[in-house]
């Protein structure tokens, strides 16, 4: 083809458009969900993450210390499912702040953020998408729980609860990931914080051991740490008796973590270097 | 959009009074005043840590001004950033092109969020990947990309909605010249549809070849304005190497140069080098025949456009120094 003919083409396909009308912020995030989930097909070692620790440590909980701690096995099951929910999602909520990190530092927010769009956009896009991997790693620990012979007794109704029960919390638990991911340089940092964070919280809560054989102080601690009330209130949801007062506080925990959070994140996102 | 503008009698894309931002306690961008009319590319040429970035940054509503003002295209850039977004498009210094998506990927994501409906969405993308000479190329991950092709596609990202005001960051920064030439043509095609231009690069040549007007920046200051030709004519109109045959002749024809060109003629580190700069090319050749009068003998000669470097000896009186080699140095 020749110089003129390119240039032709070039120009015809800049000149005379018609501009679409605005979308609305609804429609853009869900733009931005629909592309983090693209994200899956390209990089599904994503999910790989979110599948490997839960079945690891389900296993060698239930199997290396299931029977010391709860007498069987089995038993040990009904237990350490709801936990492991808690742990999967919570620990999956850290990707929200790598990837967020990742997006900033290699120019891609750049461009979202010159573009005339309802500004958190990107953000609510990449939690919509959050909740569709933490849908599915919760669906993955139950499933996993059910073959080792996890038995909830709750009704079909208290289990759909307890999922979206989690699903709020690590909702709201992200928003502290965000902040993390635009705050540090790099996704490695980002990932390594986090996990510092997290390994306390989750490991200092009820969802391997009752805390009912800890030495006083620590029990009030582990009482006191909202992953606890997490665990307690799902555990009593799929048990079939819903522990109100822990829903409660989970939901008053994740309403505080929002608060706190989220306008942290859209600040330090609006002001981003 | 443009009209409207027109017909207020203020044809200006970019109008900028004393911009200032500040990192901690430096300057990045120190006072920089802009008037750039509609329909004309304006170049930013200045070295790595000049301000060049920030400056664009700022005009695209991605930082905010520490002091000073601008209206883009009309809109206030501080009181109405919404609008000043709907007619600029920023294409920035590293690809903002997602690498884990494909190219068709990337386009469909920005046209979807410009407001375009799935369908024309996809139409859009296609068309705009064939006008870009990428179609082969579309439905590869990015990540496969050539700098050159990962270049066309942002660009293309920028083109969706044609923009009144475009920004390009260093679009052709370590590209081949293939590439580099695309990108030219690119920009050639662009401004005949009407989009303002604001390009930034560390190349001389390249504000020359696409340039209307060209600012010279330097420690977050415009040290120079004007045509290239202006520019040009400021450091004088090019520069004459010659190579000796024989190195030991140098300093008799150092002496003969300046006494033709009647101005200083600097040793290159290279033993048999020199090289002076030129008020005109005339000079250039009774130089020559000043040294054959002579009998020294020239293995080569040539003459060159004053480069970014020289333009910056020229207008501040020291070589332009680069951010990394100043922070190398310091280490
Ligand atoms: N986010 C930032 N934080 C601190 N300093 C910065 C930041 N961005 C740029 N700078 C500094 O500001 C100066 C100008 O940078 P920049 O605008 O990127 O220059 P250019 O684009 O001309 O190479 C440099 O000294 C750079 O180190
Ligand atoms: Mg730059």
């Amino acid at each position: 083809m020749s110089e003129e003919q390119n240039m032709a083409k070039m120009r015809a396909a800049l000149v005379e458009q018609v501009r679409p009308p605005r979308p609305n912020g609804i429609a853009t995030s869900l733009t931005f969900a629909w592309r983090a989930l693209l994200k899956i097909k390209y990089v599904p070692e994503q999910l790989l993450d979110v599948t490997f620790f839960p079945v690891m440590f389900t296993l060698m909980f239930t199997y290396l210390f299931g029977g010391a701690l709860a007498g069987s096995t089995s038993e040990y099951l009904q237990f350490l499912i709801p936990g492991i929910l808690v742990q999967t999602v919570i620990f999956t909520t850290v990707y929200t702040g790598v990837s967020l990190n990742d997006d900033v530092s290699k120019g891609t927010f750049d461009r979202f953020r010159s573009l005339p769009i309802w500004s958190p956009s990107p953000l609510v896009g990449a939690l919509i998408a959050d909740a569709v991997r933490y849908t599915i790693a919760s669906i993955i620990v139950i499933v996993l729980g059910l073959i080792l012979g996890f038995r909830p007794t709750g009704s079909i109704l208290e289990i759909v609860a307890s999922i979206v029960l989690v699903l709020i919390f690590a909702f709201s638990l992200s928003w502290i990931f965000t902040v993390i991911g635009l705050i540090l340089q790099t996704s490695k940092a980002v990932m390594g914080i986090s996990m510092t964070f997290l390994f306390p919280v989750t490991f200092a809560s009820n969802i391997f051991v009752d805390p009912a054989t800890m030495p006083g102080w620590l029990r009030a601690a582990v009482n006191a740490n909202p992953v606890s009330m997490l665990t307690t209130a799902i555990r009593g949801l799929m048990g079939g008796r819903a522990a109100v007062a822990e829903i409660i506080w989970v939901l008053i925990a994740s309403a505080v973590l929002i608060l706190i959070f989220s306008p942290a994140t859209m600040y330090l996102y609006r002001n981003k270097r | 959009m443009n009209n409207d503008l027109d017909a207020h009698n203020q044809p200006l894309a970019i109008k900028a009074t004393g911009l200032v931002k500040r990192f901690g306690k430096h300057r990045a961008v120190d006072g920089i005043d802009l008037a750039i009319p509609q329909g004309t590319v304006y170049g930013f040429l200045g070295p790595n840590g000049a301000g060049k970035t920030t400056t664009m940054k700022m005009l695209a509503t991605l930082l905010k001004p520490d002091e000073g003002s601008a209206q883009i295209m009309g809109h206030d850039l501080l009181k109405e950033p919404d609008a000043v977004r709907t007619c600029v498009s920023l294409t920035g210094q590293f690809a903002s092109v997602d690498e884990d998506l494909n190219g068709i990927e990337n386009l469909i994501l920005i046209a979807r969020l410009m407001g375009y409906p799935s369908r024309s969405a996809k139409k859009r993308a296609a068309e705009l990947l064939d006008a870009f000479g990428l179609q082969d190329a579309a439905k590869r991950q990015v990540k496969k990309y050539s700098g050159g092709m990962r270049r066309r596609l942002d660009i293309a990202a920028s083109m969706i909605v044609r923009p009144d005001l475009l920004f390009l960051d260093e679009p052709t920064t370590g590209l081949d010249p293939r590439s580099r030439n695309q990108i030219w043509d690119i920009v050639r095609a662009l401004v005949t549809t009407g989009t303002t231009v604001l390009l930034t690069t560390q190349y001389l040549d390249e504000a020359d070849q696409l340039a209307d007007r060209i600012a010279v920046i330097d420690h977050g200051k415009i040290i120079a304005e004007g045509t290239s030709g202006e520019l040009k004519a400021s450091v004088g109109s090019g520069v004459l190497h010659v190579r000796l045959l024989d190195p030991s002749t140098r300093a008799q024809a150092q002496q003969l140069l300046s006494d033709a060109l009647k101005t200083k003629v600097r040793l290159s580190s290279d033993s048999a080098t020199l090289s002076a700069q030129l008020t005109g090319t005339k000079a250039a050749s009774k130089a020559l025949a000043a040294l054959d009068a002579n009998q020294i003998d020239v293995s080569e000669f040539s003459l060159g456009q004053p480069s970014l470097d020289e333009v910056f000896l020229t207008l501040t009186g020291k070589p332009a120094e680069n951010e990394t080699q100043k922070e190398g140095a310091k280490s």
